[in-house]
């Protein structure tokens, strides 16, 4: 994504959505933060979302081929579009039990 | 009394210790001759290095939304009359309980296959990490039935987990054995039929 089209989506809130994204174990330590808002063009997809964090965060990368993704509590694909207000939660391997 | 009114499912906070005899009261009741129990117990070893500290985290509501799921399809797979999931979050010290499963049934190999079941899903499906410190190092644990089931899982919204055809689940489970051997040196399982009178 070049400049012009970031400012571009900046300045139409209509063509936008805000997600909250959760990051957890290997990858908030990776990112350094456990949480954050996202603003991509409205339409994105989940694997989209994921690009942009890349980009945010690059050391993300480690972790992202074998991350799943959860949307509102619930695994989804990547093709899945995201709204207004979702939260985007970044599952690296669990280790649960 | 409805289905959600039978489960007990705890994701216990730090410094919270999984309370054993609390879920075995819990699934226990009259009508039901058979409580089987499932307890993961973190070990001091893992692979010659000794482990200073587990620590877990959770992400909360999902990881209580996919135990429920579970649960529901454990009920609509086999006979049960009361089940019980707890999972304790932060450090866990060498020894202790981590992850305990109570599930009662008017009949052992009803409550028995539904235990094995749900450890088997949550170790595959349910938002809970695990790091590993060592003298040496620290690493985020990754179980195998993750990694086996984690194109699927992202294939399903709907449904978290598929309904267990009886016969598939029992020959997964033989072989997933082998398959799991690196993950077992993890915990001292204990599966027990605990209270068998049926």
């Amino acid at each position: 994504m070049d400049k012009e089209v970031i400012t571009k989506i900046e300045s139409d809130d209509t063509s936008s959505v805000e997600i909250k994204v959760l990051l957890f174990a290997r990858a908030r330590e990776l990112a350094g933060v456990p949480d954050l808002t996202l603003k991509m063009p409205s339409g994105s997809t989940t694997q989209k979302c994921m690009d942009e964090l890349v980009l945010k965060f690059p050391s993300l990368e480690e972790v992202r081929c074998c991350v799943v993704l959860a949307l509102n509590e619930e695994y989804t694909t990547d093709s899945a579009i995201v709204q207004h207000r979702d939260e985007l939660a970044i599952i690296p391997p669990i280790s649960g039990g | 009394m409805s289905a959600e009114e039978k489960n007990l499912i705890e994701i216990l906070e730090e410094g919270h210790t999984v309370d054993v005899v609390k879920y075995i009261d819990y699934v226990s009741a009259p009508q039901a001759g058979a409580i089987a129990t499932f307890s993961g117990t973190t070990r001091d070893m893992f692979e010659a290095k000794t482990v200073l500290e587990l620590r877990y985290e959770a992400y909360v509501p999902m990881a209580t939304r996919c135990l429920s799921s579970i649960c529901t399809t454990a009920r609509s797979t086999w006979d049960i009359h009361k089940i019980a999931v707890a999972h304790r979050l932060g450090p866990v010290p060498v020894g202790e309980t981590s992850v305990f499963i109570a599930v009662s049934s008017v009949h052992r190999a009803d409550g028995l296959d539904a235990c094995k079941f749900l450890i088997d899903e949550l170790k595959a499906s349910v938002p809970i990490w695990k790091k590993e410190v060592y003298t040496n190092g620290e690493i985020w644990k990754e179980n195998s039935e993750f990694m086996e089931k984690r194109l699927e899982l992202a294939e399903k919204r709907d449904s978290i987990v598929e309904k267990p055809v009886v016969e598939e689940h029992r020959r997964r489970g033989c072989c997933g054995s082998k398959v799991r051997v690196e993950e077992d040196e993890e915990h001292k399982d204990i599966t027990g039929d605990n209270k068998s009178s049926s």
